[in-house]
Parts: structure tokens; sequence; C-alpha cells
């Protein structure tokens, strides 16, 4: 495990080693740009990245930014999974509702969805909640189909068995159809939490005032690439922290699952 | 209805199957007709594949027959209405929700039935150890055996104590020493209450040991009981004593002789298949 930790940080190192000794002017000759400072124009340089994100850290600055842009993703990493939920169940349990709805469904799903992302800046404005609704529709459909496929995959003696106990439809929803469905749904929250993110960020690119997405959009109008790869880094950290705590999220609400194996090294 | 009306009656029973993707229609079932009174345990035997899940699918009200009709204890059952409300059953696959623990899956159907979570946990707990699972309760079906995933789904269905009791091969999948451990348990808590029971199976051994009355299917499609065989073996049994026993072998000999040519018909159709 300590050797796996040590093995991973030796590619992180590595990588930001190669970066630093590719970029920095002066350091090697210029092999690819005529000028050995055009490396760095091109591609930033990772102490220069390093102390944007320490300053903005130091100054509070980002902390607002940050938290505009983590408040989006929240808002449309839970709209997004309820309604998926509550929509695949529907529809999963009414053969009637899901025979009509397919073709729409499909539909919405085979859009790029991110084109919405200027109409609902004119409908909810330059505000969070245009970010807020481009997250729910990316976060939206990776959920509802996961439900989707669990609930129409119940295991049909599971189903007889808990019907001959005495289950109610209701009964089946709550003991059978949620709990079946739960193991495909913590598998897409992890893929829904980075759509998440592109909502909020995409919908900040397209106009606003404040998030993360703006920091790097100024910085990108003035060429400071090195904000810009301060702006991804702090974005990617916080994605896994977000993965992260799904992760922890999922492992208390699935102890039932069966580990890959029960017995441990000692 | 009346007091002596049989626990179950099947009359006249045909279940007959659409044909998937417009092939021919596939009747499992042809003119069933059969009777288990109340207390009796009645076990039916058949060659693979001859219908004999769909006969207890019929009876426990999952699957509503083509024609014909079922009555329990004299009152006509309609699949449309919902389930057998008096038949517990026991499925061949394993049918533990996975994401309970032990007790919690003993406590399913009463909690099903609203009956309050203390109460519910000790009967849970007295049918755990009736099953030989005293203190496995907060185990997860995943870490449990074979054998002992059976018992907990005993335990699950006797525990909401049905009048009739519905086993579709409940035991096939263990192996022998457990399996004969299982049917020894069985039979002890079938002895106290005296439950009627519809005990499908593919092992006459099993059924002769365990029935008052053995019924031999016909090889299927079309599949209808072609022999009534009443098992006048003292009781209580052991299973794996009573298999030794010459009047054993001698009903074994008698129904084997009725089955054998359903077994060999149900062989010649799947190989041809």
């Amino acid at each position: 495990m300590m050797r796996l930790r040590v093995l991973q940080f030796a590619v992180f190192a590595g990588l930001i080693l190669l970066w630093h000794v590719v970029t920095k002017p002066g350091l090697i000759p210029a092999f690819y740009f005529e000028q050995d400072n055009r490396a760095a124009f091109f591609f930033g340089e990772p102490v220069k990245v390093f102390w944007v994100i320490i300053e903005w850290f130091t100054s509070f600055e980002i902390f607002q930014h940050l938290g505009v842009t983590l408040l989006e993703t929240m808002l449309g990493f839970v709209i997004g999974s309820v309604g998926g939920l509550a929509i695949g169940l529907w529809l999963a349990l009414s053969n009637t509702a899901s025979a009509v709805m397919e073709p729409y469904i499909k539909g919405f799903n085979s859009m790029p969805r991110v084109v919405l992302a200027p109409i609902f800046a004119v409908w909810f404005g330059l505000g969070i909640w245009s970010k807020v609704a481009l997250g729910v529709t990316l976060v939206f459909f990776v959920v509802f189909f996961n439900v989707y496929q669990g609930v129409r995959e119940v295991s049909p003696t599971l189903l007889a068995n808990a019907r001959m106990l005495g289950a109610s439809r209701r009964q089946l929803l709550r003991s059978i159809y949620l709990p079946s469905a739960m193991s495909w749904v913590f598998a897409s929250l992890h893929n829904a939490v980075g759509l998440a993110f592109v909502g909020a960020v995409v919908g900040e690119y397209l106009g606003s005032s404040q998030g993360v997405g703006y920091l790097i959009l100024q910085a990108e109008g003035t060429f400071d690439i090195n904000t810009v790869f301060a702006g991804i880094i702090v974005l990617t950290a916080f994605a896994l922290v977000l993965d992260a705590l799904v992760g922890v999220i999922e492992r208390r609400l699935m102890t039932w699952q069966p580990k890959a194996s029960e017995t441990e090294k000692v | 209805m009346t007091t002596n009306a049989p626990a179950l009656a099947f009359d006249d029973i045909t279940c007959r199957f659409a044909g998937r993707d417009g092939g021919a229609a596939y009747t499992a079932v042809a003119n069933a007709t059969l009777k288990v009174e109340v207390g009796e345990f009645v076990s039916v035997v058949g060659p693979t594949g001859c219908g004999k899940s769909t006969l207890l699918n019929v009876a426990a009200g999952l699957l509503a027959p083509s024609s014909g009709t079922i009555s329990v204890f004299g009152d006509r059952l309609v699949a449309a209405n919902g389930v057998n409300r008096r038949a517990g059953y026991m499925f061949q696959a394993d049918a533990l929700m996975p994401w309970r623990a032990g007790i919690d899956n003993v406590v399913a159907g009463l909690e099903f039935r609203g009956v309050p979570r203390p109460q519910a946990v000790r009967q849970g707990e007295e049918w755990l150890r009736r099953v030989g699972l005293a203190g496995f309760g907060d185990r997860y079906p995943h870490q449990m055996s074979g054998g002992m995933r059976k018992r907990l789904a005993l335990a699950q269905t006797l525990i909401l104590s049905p009048d009739i009791l519905l086993m579709d091969e409940p035991f096939s999948a263990l192996d022998v020493q457990t399996r004969q451990l299982m049917e020894n348990e069985l039979l002890a808590l079938w002895a106290e209450d005296r439950k009627s029971v519809l005990f499908i199976t593919h092992d006459l051994e099993e059924a002769i040991a365990l029935s008052d009355r053995v019924v031999v299917l016909s090889a299927g499609p079309g599949t209808r009981p072609i022999g009534d065989f009443r098992i006048d073996l003292p009781r209580p049994r052991d299973v794996s004593e009573i298999r030794m026993t010459p009047a054993f072998l001698d009903l074994h000999r008698e129904i084997w002789a009725a089955m054998k040519e359903e077994v060999l018909k149900a062989y010649q159709a799947q190989k041809v298949a």
C-alpha cells in the first residue's frame, strides 16, 4: 500500500519535473519554438502556477470563486441525481409511461446538451442558476439511465419472494426496487460528479461574474496561461475531493455488498 | 368455507405460454388435477423441465392458469387479486435480499404486515435459533454458506406460519450431506404443526423420504399427474436411515417404474432439441 503511494507520487513528481524542464526559459536550449521563452508562454511554468495557487489561497481571493463553483456543482449534482432517481423509478415501473416517453428520452440524451447553455443563460440569468440548470441536464441522464436499468434488472425471484411474504406495491418499491437500483445509482454518481463540474464551469465560461471558470476565462483574456493552469489544477483537486465524498457515502450505504475478497492479509 | 376442503385443489389446470417472437405456443401443464389435503406432505416428482415450477407458481397465485381453477381451503384463488396469502413459498434460486442482514431478512414478512419492530425481532431471533442460525443474524447473505442461506430462507418463510408451504426444489443446490441435514430439519419443523406442504423435486429418494404422498408427472410439454403413490412409512423419519429400509426400496422401485418412461421421454426430447 505504502509502496503504491510512493509510486503514484513518483509519477506525479516526474510529470511536474518534465513540465518544468521543458518550459523553464534558458534551462535547456529551445528545440521546437524559435525562442526559449515561447514554451513557457504556451504551456505555463509549474513553479509560477504553484505560486498563483498559493497567492489565491493566502489572499482568500479564491474562496469566493471556489465557493460559487462548488455550490453550482453541488446543486446541479443533487437536483440532477434526485430527479434522475425519481423519474427513472417512475418510468421503469410504469410500462405505459416509459413507452410514451422513450423517443423523447432518447432524443434528449443524444442531444449535445452543452448547447443549451446560452438558452439557460437567457432563462435563468447570469447568476448561479443557469450553471445549475446545465449541470442538472448533464447529471440527470446519467443517473436516470442507471436507475432505469437497475430497476428493470431486479431479480424476478426476489420480487416474487417479497410478494409472497406479503409486500404491498409501496413496500416492494422501498424494500426491493430502491435498494436494488442503488448499486447502479452509485456506479453512476461518480460520473455524475464530474459532469456537474462540467456544467458549472462551462456555464461560467459563457457568462458570469464569479466562479473558477470565470477566473480562468479572465486569465485567458490576458494570455496568462499560468493562471489558467492554476484554475484547472484547483478544479481537478476539488473534483477529486467530491468524488471521494461520494465514495465514502457509497461505502457507508452499501456495506452489504461483498468485497472482492473478504480475507485480508495481516 | 367448508372445514374439510383440501388445502390446495388444482382442478383441470392448463398453462399455455405464448411463443416468443411469434414462435409456437408452449403448453407447459395440461389438464392437471391434484389435491393436497390439510396437514398432508405431498411431493411432486417429474423429469426436468416438465413444468413442475409452473404448477407451484399457479398455487402461489403468481401465475394465472390459462384454464382451470385452483382452490385454497375451498376458496377459489384468482391470481389477478394478488398472491395466495395463506401460502409460504420457498424458491429454488436464492431469494434473500442481499442488502439485508440475516435477521432483517427473517423479519421481512412481519415488517410487511406491520408488526412492530421489537416484537418482530424477538420472533426473528427465535426462528434463527430454530433453524440453527442463532448469532448469525447480523451477517449478510453473501457472508453465509449455501446451507445457511437455505435455512435463512426457511425461517423467512416459516415465521409467518403459512397454512400451506410451497417448496420448489429448495435443497437442490446443496451438497448431499447438507441436503440430508436440511431435510431432517424440515421434517422436524413440519412435525411441530403439520402444515400442508407441496414439495417439488426431481429427486425421487427425497420425495419418498419426506412425503405422505408422491405424485408423478408426465414429461413435458403438456405435463399432468400420471401416478399417485401413498407413502406409509412410519414417522418420525430420519431421511438418511430410511433410505436403507426394505419398505423404502420397494416404494422406490414401484414409483421409479412409473417414472422411468417419462424421464427417458424427456431425455429424448431434450436430445432432439
